[in-house]
């Protein structure tokens, strides 16, 4: 089949996919889960119980506020020992609740436990929304957008097509092939779900072509599910923005500010449509997810199965341990991930991978002068100028960088990996993205008085 | 000869139509102004630093030649010398305001605050604040890259090396508020300082729970209200039960609260060392302990916004840090 | 674990490539080239290439480190290429006293004045030739003959270059048709048998070299193809309509800097615009200049003043070449 691609930009940094043939194990769950209140975009929710109360498996535990909000489910049963503070990604305080993990696991009663592939979709499509919202479904690409307002189409647009993001671009993440691998009917059955709640009849997974064995087995799969297509696509970064892939396999440009319901597509993760399958078909929440713990100097490298509110230190005793030469370690991908500032952070619903980097790998090379060779120019997907960007924002002339669309930037990572003169590109570009955004809230805050 | 005589004719005519020409273009456009601008502008310093809020010394002069009062222009860099003779010029009055200096209000060096993970990044206060809470446990502290001495115009700042903190050389600073500006966690501030130039402040922002704080940073405020109940004139608030502030406007410089502090979070600038002394509590300051301590239940301070940006005045670094610091451990032997 | 966590911004992993790799490349690319022309010219080139890098690279250690103040950036290797480049645009028999002079310029003035690497407006190389070019017009025209006199320096027979030829010959009224049996024959122009600098020989040693540059990307074709295309272009048309007064394309195209100055000069990244559209039109215009000032200026070889005359454009081209954001329609224009 002949293999799409975005026309614009884009490197290829290597591909380090070590745990691409590591099988789908579940995580040994900890004696204590300290789980984050707030574990999507929008608002945090309200925490329902305190300290010494009781919870089942699957027990709500955290309501969402507002429309883009998610609920949070209890991944164990157990007892709340506390409300504490715990640091995020970013080293931030944020509330978590502490929950102290009982011997005997008792589950919610309406959940499903069975292992057997559920195919028919019995709910209609409001009723598939109001499931999504329930069950606290946000994406699992790394964005945490809550699913059930991408399925919401505002009036006035409509949606044409379903893009199932199944790329994995990133270097040395594994668990959405994992999963395509090891749940490929399960995705089919979600994809279907997610078709009848947006009332469309076309779907089409987008696998980069780096997995091929995902795309064998999903043709093969596919072959039941005429309305669902598998689009392989070339390995380049960053192939799996949703931009990019809008772009790749319907040739649509989101408008700049704008949605890709603007352009008549949905676009969701593979993961995603995996825990849409099992809370719609197994009425079960959102409480774990796959996790790749990854790194060259790790010893046993691999899928977890890993429930949220973990924290971090687990998952790497299971994979053998934290390396010796360790430096940095990171969650999330090389090119977009967060470097994380102890092992105490808890696995959120965001969490795609744990990567640990030796030394050796974790340090920047010293900053030389821009050569303006263009390298990032030819890089940026979106068509921006990073080494101007950075340049004005070095400076802080920030309406010099809105006009040069600054809040375009998807933060892909492509200038600064590419940069011959280990320029922090994305660095000062984040820095004016930040900026530039409070300025524009503010205006827009202005002109409405 | 002849050659000489008419070149030296042919310039001085051309030099003459020119003249001409030119003063007669220079009446036709000639920009009328209000012949006072250029007065102000005169006796206004001429850094053009923008701490008037005006995008420098001439537009800040016009500003006060239309105005209708001197209200609510200052120039704090010729303060209020400069303003009085401003106001001669006009025939305005102005109000004199007390002077102000910035203010450094952390104290976490990598002694007292260790740095728990490495940053590897420009070296940009802002740059880092946009990602990161920082490079140590405290999520408020000092990230120590220099912006604010960067942004000082009149170089009044300079940073420390051992302690990886900014210094304030009080002299020259004219409190113009551009390091408060750059300042990505508003740690700086700018406090009214007495003639002496005498200022006692809170040294930390941290609106961290007083057990955090502590395990952050050994000089970090812990909110234990210690000083909030041996002030007499009501000039701290406690924000939060986690932040003590100190009102410049009411603080009397009565140091009262310096050496009760546990952590010796609170600094006193310019003030000669104190004679020591071991305070005890008598039935009457027990009395007035209570009752300030039911205040507290009752006057607790939630501020939202206090999270990223603690009041208005936190306090600041000093020149005079080591000096204080010293002063601290002193009352810290001498009262154990 | 003793050590601390690094933590940064992402990107966390970086290309291998470096600025050290790409002038590596530059003067991988370059070397056949300048071999050969050792090979034409014996000891005089092997003098003007080790003296025109040596010194290039001491000069700027010597100005980056006493007068911009900043630590040597001479690892980089660019001064290298600096050097090499110059010393390919000059006559084998240059006295070194000269080229010394010239060096200085091309770093001093071209590139470390500007205010180091990157900084630059104007190509250092082209900016020292045409310098020296104007400063010493005798020893800068006075051309070798190659393959004689290969154990001398100075004292060497000297011819002038196929352009040159032309030049004079058209001026005097001769045609073109006469003058081609003065010039050497087109495999030997391509072989690079004529008189001229050490880097207008070889055309064919040029090409590989540039071949080699856009395998590894260091370059693209954008610019070299359309500097060529244009002039072979330009050349064609004249010399169809008047064949006894314009030399052939093929002539325009072997002789001269034009493969040098289009394959390495003009692709250098700092002074060439930053789109592939820009970068034709870039192309385009030194094609044009080159033709105009080879055929009607009063220089025989134009693409040195092409260049430089086009390097002061780059930021306007930059300007109105700005690429196509994602989801626009339109691209940044006036404003920008």
């Amino acid at each position: 089949m002949q293999l799409k691609t975005f026309p614009k930009g884009g490197v290829h940094p290597p591909e380090y996919k070590l745990t691409a043939d590591k099988p789908l194990k579940i995580l040994p769950v900890p004696k204590q889960l300290v789980i984050p209140i707030q574990q999507q975009l929008g608002r945090p929710g309200e925490i329902l119980v305190k300290k010494k109360d009781k919870v089942k498996v699957g027990q709500l535990i955290v309501k969402a506020t507002g429309f883009v909000s998610a609920n949070i489910h209890s991944p164990v049963s157990g007892t709340v020992t506390k409300i504490d503070k715990v640091i995020d990604a970013s080293g931030y305080k944020v509330d978590a609740i502490v929950i102290k993990v009982d011997d005997e696991q008792v589950w919610e009663e309406n959940i499903d436990r069975s292992e057997d592939i559920k195919r028919d979709i019995t709910l209609t499509s409001e009723q598939i929304i109001k499931k999504v919202e329930e069950m606290g479904i946000v994406g699992l690409g790394g964005a945490t957008f809550p699913s059930h307002v991408k399925l919401s189409i505002p009036p006035g647009k409509k949606c044409e097509l379903l893009i199932i993001n199944g790329v994995e671009c990133e270097p040395f993440l594994t668990s959405d092939h994992r999963l395509m691998l090891e749940k490929t009917e399960q995705i089919l059955i979600g994809t279907k779900i997610l078709m009848k709640a947006l009332k469309v009849d076309k779907a089409v997974i987008g696998i980069e072509a780096n997995k091929p064995d995902a795309i064998e087995k999903m043709l093969k799969f596919t072959e039941n599910y005429p309305e669902i297509s598998v689009q392989p696509l070339k390995v380049k970064y960053p192939q799996g923005g949703e931009k990019q892939l809008i772009k790749a396999i319907t040739g649509r440009e989101v408008p700049s500010g704008g949605l890709p319901i603007d352009v008549g597509v949905v676009v969701h993760n593979v993961g995603t449509t995996y825990a849409v399958y099992e809370a719609v078909q197994k009425n079960k929440p959102l409480f774990e997810r796959v996790v790749t713990i990854t790194g060259p100097s790790v010893k046993q490298p691999g899928n977890y199965i890993a429930k949220i509110g973990t924290p971090i230190s687990a998952l790497i005793e299971a994979a053998g341990g934290l390396p010796e030469d360790t430096a940095k370690i990171i969650a999330g991908g090389p090119m977009m991930g967060k470097a994380l500032k102890n092992t105490d952070v808890p696995i959120t619903k965001g969490t795609s991978g744990i990567l640990i980097l030796p030394r050796s790998m974790a340090y920047r090379r010293e900053v030389q002068p821009c050569i303006r060779c263009a390298r990032c120019v030819n890089a940026c997907p979106q068509g921006l100028e990073p080494y101007l960007l950075m340049s004005v924002a070095q400076k802080q002339i920030w309406d010099i960088a809105e006009q040069h669309n600054v809040m375009d930037c998807i933060e892909c990572g492509s200038c600064s990996y590419i940069c011959p003169s280990s320029r922090p590109l994305l660095d000062y570009i984040r820095f004016g993205k930040r900026t530039v955004g409070a300025i524009i809230r503010e205006r827009k805050q202005k002109s409405k008085k | 000869m002849n050659i000489i005589l008419w070149s030296v004719l042919t310039l001085v005519i051309i030099g003459l139509i020119s003249a001409i020409v030119l003063y007669f273009l220079a009446e036709k456009f000639k920009v009328e102004e209000d012949p006072r601008i250029d007065e102000v502008e005169e006796v206004l310093p001429n850094a053009n630093c923008g701490g008037c809020g005006f995008p420098g010394c001439r537009n800040f002069a016009e500003a006060c030649v239309r105005a209708d009062s001197l209200d609510n222009l200052f120039c704090p860099v010729g303060g209020n010398e400069v303003m009085k003779k401003v106001a001669e010029i006009l025939g305005k009055t102005v109000v004199e305001q007390a002077p102000k200096v910035a203010v450094v209000r952390c104290q976490g060096s990598p002694k007292y605050r260790p740095r728990t993970t490495e940053y590897d990044g420009p070296a940009s206060c802002a740059v880092e604040a946009a990602l990161y809470s920082g490079h140590t446990d405290c999520q408020y502290g000092c990230l120590g890259h220099g912006d604010c001495v960067a942004a000082c115009e009149f170089d009044a700042m300079y940073m420390d090396p051992e302690t990886m903190l900014p210094v304030v050389i009080e002299d020259k600073c004219t409190a113009c508020g551009a390091c408060v500006e750059a300042c990505p966690k508003d740690i700086i501030e700018l406090r009214s300082i007495n003639k002496k130039s005498r200022r006692i402040y809170v040294a930390c922002i941290s609106m961290d729970k007083g057990a955090t704080t502590r395990k952050a940073c050994e000089v970090g405020c812990i909110g234990c209200s210690a000083c909030y109940k041996a002030c007499e004139f009501d000039a701290i608030t406690m924000y939060d039960r986690n932040l003590a502030y100190i009102d410049p406007d009411k603080c009397r410089l009565c140091r009262a609260c310096v050496p009760v502090c546990p952590t010796n979070s609170i600094i006193e600038i310019n003030f000669p060392p104190r004679k020591v002394r071991i305070k005890k509590t008598t039935s009457n300051t027990a009395a007035k302990a209570k009752i300030k301590d039911e205040k507290l239940q009752a006057e607790v301070k939630v501020k939202d916004s206090l999270l990223n940006k603690p009041a208005d005045n936190p306090p600041s670094d000093d020149i005079n840090l080591k000096q204080s610091a010293k002063k601290q451990q002193d009352n810290n032997s001498s009262n154990s | 674990m003793e050590n601390k966590l690094v933590i940064s911004n992402s990107p966390h992993i970086q290309t291998p490539l470096t600025v050290k790799r790409i002038m590596l490349d530059v003067i991988i690319a370059l070397s056949p080239a300048a071999i050969f022309s050792i090979y034409l010219f014996g000891l005089g080139a092997f003098i003007i290439i080790t003296v025109s890098i040596i010194s290039s690279v001491f000069f700027e250690w010597l100005l980056t480190k006493y007068f911009l103040k900043k630590p040597s950036t001479i690892s980089d290797l660019s001064a290298v290429v600096t050097g090499l480049l110059l010393a390919m645009n000059v006559p084998s028999n240059l006295p070194i006293w000269m080229l010394l002079v010239g060096t200085f310029v091309a770093i001093g003035i071209g590139k470390i004045s500007f205010g180091g690497l990157g900084q630059n407006i104007f190509n250092p190389a082209i900016m020292a030739r045409v310098f020296m070019l104007i400063s010493f017009p005798v020893a800068m025209t006075s051309w070798p003959i190659p393959l004689k006199d290969r154990m001398h320096y100075i004292d060497v027979h000297t011819g002038a270059t196929p352009l040159g030829i032309i030049k004079e010959g058209v001026k005097n009224g001769e045609t073109i048709s006469h003058l081609m049996h003065q010039i050497p024959s087109n495999s030997q122009l391509f072989y690079g048998i004529m008189g001229g600098s050490l880097g207008e020989m070889a055309a064919i040693l040029l090409i590989l070299g540039g071949i080699y540059l856009l395998i590894r990307k260091v370059i693209t074709w954008h610019i070299p193809v359309s500097i060529l295309v244009t002039v072979a272009l330009f050349t064609g048309i004249l010399w169809l309509i008047n064949p006894d007064k314009y030399a052939n394309p093929l002539f325009h195209l072997l002789t001269g800097g034009l493969m040098l100055g289009s394959i390495f000069m003009a692709t250098d990244y700092v002074t060439s615009p930053m789109t592939p559209k820009g970068q034709i039109i870039f192309g385009v215009s030194i094609g044009l200049l080159t033709v105009l000032i080879r055929v009607w200026g009063a220089y025989p070889e134009g693409v040195s003043f092409a260049i430089l005359i086009m390097n002061a454009f780059v930021p306007l081209i930059n300007r109105y070449t700005r690429p196509k954001v994602f989801g626009t329609n339109k691209k940044i224009n006036k404003n920008g």
